[in-house]
């Protein structure tokens, strides 16, 4: 007996069944009803665009991991979550050149500048469409309604366009809820918002489906519910205020939380566990910053939607709050920082 | 001043506890291996000096090396039986260390020899703590930190709380638990001596939610009038970590870098109690002690009184761990230490012997940078930043952890590394970055 070497290990010799890479694949996981709707929505192009996103991603993040000589991080699932969150966040007839271009840049300069997963300061798939977002204001701009007739019969032209070209500005086009209220004055019933029977990117559309993905997560233990709550609860109260100041200047507290990428940026993308705080109360604070900037830059900015902006800046903050607000240590008096 | 009672701390995490199947199982009586090892370093503090020379009888119950000094204690007898050396043994850390090799007499009638005996009555404070220290006891729940020392009450401090400590939080032990149901008279004996030695007016026996009939029984034993409480804590791991304990039970904090007694407290180990309880009136030493034997390769599964100095490979043969053996720990899953030579053998801290074959071992897992999820910051019982502190420890960055992220309260219970997802060893970082912190401070 005893005939076989013995393990050493320094305690603790249990830990927990889980990893990064379980978490990550629940994210996709709790992503693939808002993704499967979409694709239902707006037929072939939207799921072309979030192929492309994602295929985007993990190859720009294998290619780049070679490059650098080290072991390729594609299956620890985090590229797939930028790719599906870029997809998610772009109009489903965005060019599909564009598409890739945004997942490179996510990736390449998002996140692997920084150092790959764990050290990016933003949201990956934030940062594809901010630089998208600059470089092609008009195709980025550019809505597709639901439910035509043709989705699943063929492709919008648009999506095809040659790579560096930008392209023709198509007349189906339907105006976002956030647009038409911002440049046309028109509010769209609240419970189309709910449900996504409205136009906008591929994946702002049900709101129940993200909420039920954000559930699921919360319920396994895998997303912080302080980070959606704190910024819901703080867009509902700011616009809730202003509202009830002069209901005709200002929208609904329920058109503001229903409409664009607000649902989401608060449950898939502020929620991004690098880029955000690391104690309860630090979370809070986190959200409500995301909160305010989003009614600030929907209502008094120059463009419909602030959703992206607000949680950039967000993530550019979340390291000064974690320096800022700490948990007192045990056995020690409170620390000013 | 307010005294909120909180009845537990924060954070902490709840690894699966497994202990269901040695918990009903009574103590049971080990026999005599034909050798015993006795290292002369079973506790924290110097080693004892041996009395005796290769070749010399001794009697069960003899002294056989003497305390080095305060901060050490002495070891008696376990067996009757022949000096065969007095050399290097093993020892569990892997290094070899001064020790001494018993044969004992295989027809003996092992009868123990008494000393002088020590009456709760008429002892004062001093000669209480002197027969502790003379009875070779230590914390018996592993740590092993010569108790006369800890109960010594220092100039200028007073003890109200005399806390007694049957938390048993690690998984997979029991021996606590079997005692509190098998030794109930020895407890209160203990507590008696304890109660006389600290000068404390109360005392508290905290036993966690899981060990119930445990708590049942010995409210029973509660006299009116008797100081003593019994009082239930959730469940959950480090509840056995003496500042943990007092924060549950009394709502106070121990301030950072001091000791129980900075808040009137003093925690021992209700085994630790049992032994007082049970020595003391006969002066004797300790000679056994109870260890919960368990873990998925161990077909005799149990809580066993086993002699001192007794060889891990005996105690295993006996226990019909036949399968090839791969991990074998001292203590508990979470704070206790892998064996790297089943020639070592069972000392005075010894609570539990777990063995796990080739197929129950943990893996070595991929290891994933810091995604910063806040598992570890929210499972540390004191509130620390492991996150932050792995991170700094990788740069090498040790003075800041210890200045700026109190690196030095961390008492490695390892809570951390349990939840990381990125399997981060946090803990072990720590452990690290601790010595060469404090290698650092003593150059």
């Amino acid at each position: 007996m005893f005939k076989k070497t013995l393990y050493i290990s320094t305690s603790p010799h249990l830990t927990k069944n889980t990893s990064v890479e379980v978490i990550m694949r629940n994210v996709v996981y709790a992503l693939l009803p808002t993704s499967f709707f979409s694709v239902y929505v707006f037929g072939w192009n939207a799921a072309l665009v979030l192929i492309t996103a994602v295929g985007s991603c993990v190859i720009t993040e294998h290619v780049l991991c070679r490059i650098s000589k080290k072991e390729s991080t594609v299956g620890d699932w985090s590229a797939i979550i930028t790719g599906l969150l870029l997809g998610l966040t772009l109009p489903p007839i965005f060019p599909l050149w564009m598409t890739f271009l945004g997942g490179v840049i996510g990736i390449g300069m998002g996140k692997f500048l920084f150092g790959g997963l764990g050290y990016n300061v933003f949201n990956p798939a934030l940062v594809g469409r901010a630089v998208l977002q600059a470089a092609f204001p008009v195709a980025i701009t550019t809505w597709y309604s639901g439910f035509m007739a043709d989705r699943f019969s063929g492709l919008h032209s648009s999506i095809l366009t040659l790579p560096f070209m930008e392209p023709a500005v198509d007349g189906s086009s339907g105006a976002t809820p956030l647009s038409a209220f911002k440049f046309d004055g028109v509010l769209t019933e609240t419970s189309d918002l709910a449900l996504g029977l409205v136009s906008g990117s591929t994946g702002e559309t049900s709101a129940v489906l993200i909420l039920l993905g954000g559930l699921y997560l919360v319920i396994r233990n895998f997303m912080n519910w302080r980070i959606p709550v704190a910024i819901l609860v703080t867009v509902f109260v700011f616009s809730g205020l202003l509202y009830l100041a002069d209901p005709s200047e200002y929208p609904s507290p329920l058109f503001m939380l229903f409409s664009g990428g607000l649902m989401l940026g608060a449950v898939f993308m502020a929620t991004d566990m690098v880029a955000s705080p690391i104690t309860s109360f630090g979370v809070i604070v986190y959200g409500v910053l995301i909160g305010a900037l989003v009614v600030v830059i929907r209502i008094w900015g120059g463009l419909p939607e602030g959703v992206m902006y607000a949680i950039l800046l967000a993530n550019a903050v979340s390291p000064h709050i974690d320096r800022l607000i700490r948990y007192r240590v045990y056995g020690t008096k409170a620390k000013s920082a | 001043m307010l005294n909120f009672r909180r009845h537990s701390f924060k954070h902490g995490v709840h690894p699966p506890e497994n202990k269901d199947e040695t918990n009903s199982l009574p103590i049971r009586q080990f026999q005599f291996a034909p050798s015993i090892i006795l290292p002369l370093s079973q506790h924290l503090g110097k080693p004892s000096k041996p009395l005796v020379r290769e070749g010399q009888e001794v009697v069960r119950g003899q002294l056989i090396a003497e305390a080095d000094g305060y901060m050490s204690v002495p070891l008696h007898a376990p067996v009757s039986g022949k000096i065969r050396r007095v050399s290097n043994v093993p020892t569990i850390s892997g290094k070899m260390a001064q020790g001494i090799y018993l044969e004992p007499f295989p027809s003996s009638t092992q009868e123990v020899l008494e000393g002088e005996p020590i009456s709760w009555e008429s002892a004062t404070a001093e000669e209480i703590l002197q027969g502790i220290q003379n009875a070779g006891i230590v914390g018996l729940g592993g740590a092993a930190f010569p108790t006369h020392v800890k109960l010594k009450i220092p100039d200028g401090k007073h003890c109200d709380e005399l806390i007694i400590n049957g938390i048993e939080c690690e998984p997979y032990l029991t021996t606590d638990h079997r005692v509190m149901l098998e030794q109930p008279d020895d407890i209160f004996l203990g507590i008696k001596y304890l109660l006389k030695a600290t000068g404390a007016k109360r005392c508290i026996i905290g036993i966690e939610a899981n060990k119930q009939d445990a708590a049942d029984f010995l409210k029973g034993f509660v006299k009116k009038g008797d100081p003593i409480t019994v009082e239930v804590v959730p469940v959950k791991y480090p509840q056995g970590a003496e500042k943990m304990l007092i924060t549950s039970l009394l709502g106070k904090e121990v301030p950072s870098g001091g000791l129980p007694i900075d808040v009137n407290a003093v925690v021992v180990n209700v085994a630790t109690t049992a032994e007082i309880g049970r020595l003391l009136p006969h002066g004797r030493g300790i000679q056994e002690r109870v260890i919960t034997i368990t873990g998925p390769g161990v077909k005799k599964k149990g809580n066993y009184l086993i002699p001192i100095g007794t060889p891990l490979r005996f105690v295993l043969e006996e226990l019909g761990v036949h399968e090839p053996v791969s991990e074998v720990y001292m203590g508990g899953p979470m704070m206790g230490v892998a064996v790297s030579n089943l020639d070592i053998s069972v000392v005075k801290g010894t609570s539990g012997i777990l063995v796990f074959t080739e197929d129950q071992v943990r893996r070595p897992q991929k290891v994933y940078p810091c995604i910063k999820c806040g598992a570890c910051v929210d499972a540390c019982p004191l509130s620390l930043n492991p996150s932050k502190l792995g991170i700094l420890a990788k740069f090498e960055e040790y003075d800041q952890m210890a200045e700026e992220f109190n690196l030095m309260d961390c008492f490695e219970c390892g809570s951390c590394s349990f939840v990381c997802p990125s399997h981060i060893p946090l803990v072990q970082y720590f452990r690290l970055s601790k010595s060469i912190v404090r290698k650092r401070k003593a150059a």
